[in-house]
């Protein structure tokens, strides 16, 4: 690996100075999981990592006021195990289980995940759906961008130099809503996925559909809400052909490409399959929700 | 600028001593502990987290060490294959099932199988079938087809003394 020198701040306020000194030779460390491949891989050549280890404000899951807070920081193995986040955010909890090893998750964040702007990443799907709102913070001051503003496009985000995430904020869903997340890999274990499909459902009483939303990532250049699926279900009773229509619908929201891993073709038709299923999954949840009172 | 300037000093707990160690900032754990300390339980499969041969735990959780730079163990604790045996020499409870249960061809997995399942054991004493493929699904054997590993797993998990 090339030479270079490695930080280790213990303040935002550090990280931001360290930042600003070192420009564009530095980079922000998180887990590596990513970065250190690409410095291996000399696709990437910082002369400074920036770790944000030792930052206390960046490792927390906190929920509270009717929202969850991620710290930037926060691992997936810290996600997977967290029962808050299993029950409340189930797609969440379905995006780190099968994200790389233990090993991986147990240094990989969700900053990190969400940061590198990669199409495959598996949390993009499930944050976008959630609604969540990224807290970016730089020596000028904070501000904070909704997640699919974010993406824009493979690897392409909308961080500014010098500026660090330092929290992803999501509201808490609707009262008896379902979700789940679908990761569509080739392997079990340690794949990437061809294509991610997150659904979250609120029905009413009579299984009539009171809100859905449906995001899909690896369905184009970046993840995205198809909106016309998700208001041609609202309203209408919670039925398979109901999620099969709406698949067909978001099938021509999408733009997949054909690249090494897959076509276009397939990954549309793994759409249709797909989404009827993450909705039956989602209301399955909904129901034991219920249950238990 | 001096290369050599650019060496840091870093003090950590390395199975179970403490040692103290000026390395570069670019070499990664598993390098140092290789090169540096002549552990060479952990191996490089294959550089990018991919194999889990390199697997060691890092207070005590388990990593691939090739991804993790030197100087981020400051002030940490690192317990390598090595780390396991006894005063002795006598082989751990963990690595005495591996034997026994023939879970072991080649070799080369063996340390990073043994840590992952280490650090399972560690976090979950008796854990299903389904919890031991999918907590060591990030290493990888080419010899064994498995069965024998997941077999040594659960018998070291069944043993009182862990
Ligand atoms: C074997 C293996 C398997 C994998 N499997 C999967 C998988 O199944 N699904 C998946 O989605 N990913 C997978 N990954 C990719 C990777 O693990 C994830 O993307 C991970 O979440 C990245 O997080 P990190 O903390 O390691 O990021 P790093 O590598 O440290 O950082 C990634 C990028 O984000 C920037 N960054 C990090 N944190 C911040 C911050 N707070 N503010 C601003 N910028 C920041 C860094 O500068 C860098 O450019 C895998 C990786 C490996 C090695
Ligand atoms: S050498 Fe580290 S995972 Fe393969
Ligand atoms: S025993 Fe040979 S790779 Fe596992």
């Amino acid at each position: 690996m090339r030479r270079l020198t490695y930080h280790e701040p213990e303040s935002l306020k550090d990280a931001f100075a360290l930042l600003e000194g070192h420009g564009e030779t530095a980079k922000l460390l998180a887990g590596g999981t990513d970065l250190i491949i690409e410095i291996k891989q000399e696709t990437k050549t910082p002369d400074h990592l920036i770790s944000l280890r030792c930052i206390p404000e960046l490792q927390d899951i906190d929920y509270s006021n009717g929202e969850l807070c991620i710290g930037a920081m926060v691992t997936h193995r810290m996600i997977e195990q967290s029962k808050l986040i299993r029950e409340k955010f189930s797609l969440l909890a379905d995006a780190v289980d099968n994200l790389g090893s233990v090993q991986v998750r147990n240094v990989a964040t969700i900053g990190g995940n969400i940061c590198n702007g990669a199409p495959s990443a598996d949390t993009a799907a499930p944050v976008v759906a959630l609604g969540a709102k990224l807290v970016l913070d730089g020596p000028a001051g904070e501000r904070q961008v909704n997640v699919e503003e974010f993406f824009q496009g493979p690897g392409k985000t909308a961080l500014a130099a010098g500026e660090i995430l330092r929290a992803i904020r999501i509201p808490t869903l609707p009262q008896g809503a379902g979700s789940c997340y679908i990761k569509h890999s080739r392997r079990k274990a340690m794949d990437l996925p061809l294509l991610g499909i997150a659904v979250i459902i609120v029905p009413d009483d009579n299984m009539v559909c009171q809100e859905a939303r449906i995001a899909l990532s690896l369905a184009g250049p970046i993840p995205f809400r198809a909106k016309k699926a998700e208001a041609f279900v609202t309203g209408k009773p919670l039925s398979r052909e109901i999620w099969e229509q709406a698949a067909q619908v978001a099938v021509s929201e999408s733009n997949p490409r054909t690249s090494f891993r897959t076509t276009a073709d397939y990954r549309k038709k793994m759409i249709c399959a797909l989404i009827p299923r993450a909705a039956e999954t989602a209301l399955r949840r909904v129901n034991k929700a219920w249950m238990k009172g | 600028m001096d290369e050599r300037v650019m060496a840091v000093k870093i003090s950590f707990k390395l199975n179970g001593e403490d040692v103290c160690i000026n390395i570069d900032d670019h070499i990664t754990l598993l390098d140092m502990l290789r090169d540096n300390f002549e552990l060479y339980g952990a191996k490089e499969g294959c550089g990018y987290g991919e194999c889990g041969s390199c697997t060691v735990l890092v207070d005590d959780v388990a990593v691939n060490s090739c991804l993790m730079l030197a100087p981020a163990v400051n002030g940490r604790s690192v317990v390598t294959i090595e780390g396991l045996s006894g005063p002795r020499g006598e082989l751990d409870p963990l690595q005495k099932s591996f034997v026994e249960k023939g879970a072991v061809q080649c070799g080369f997995c063996t340390p990073g199988m043994v840590m992952s399942a280490k650090a399972l054991l560690m976090a979950k004493p008796r854990p299903t079938e389904e919890e031991i493929r999918k907590g060591m699904a990030g290493n990888l054997c080419r010899c064994t087809g498995y069965t024998k590993i997941v077999e040594a797993v659960k018998d070291a998990s069944e043993k009182e003394v862990l």
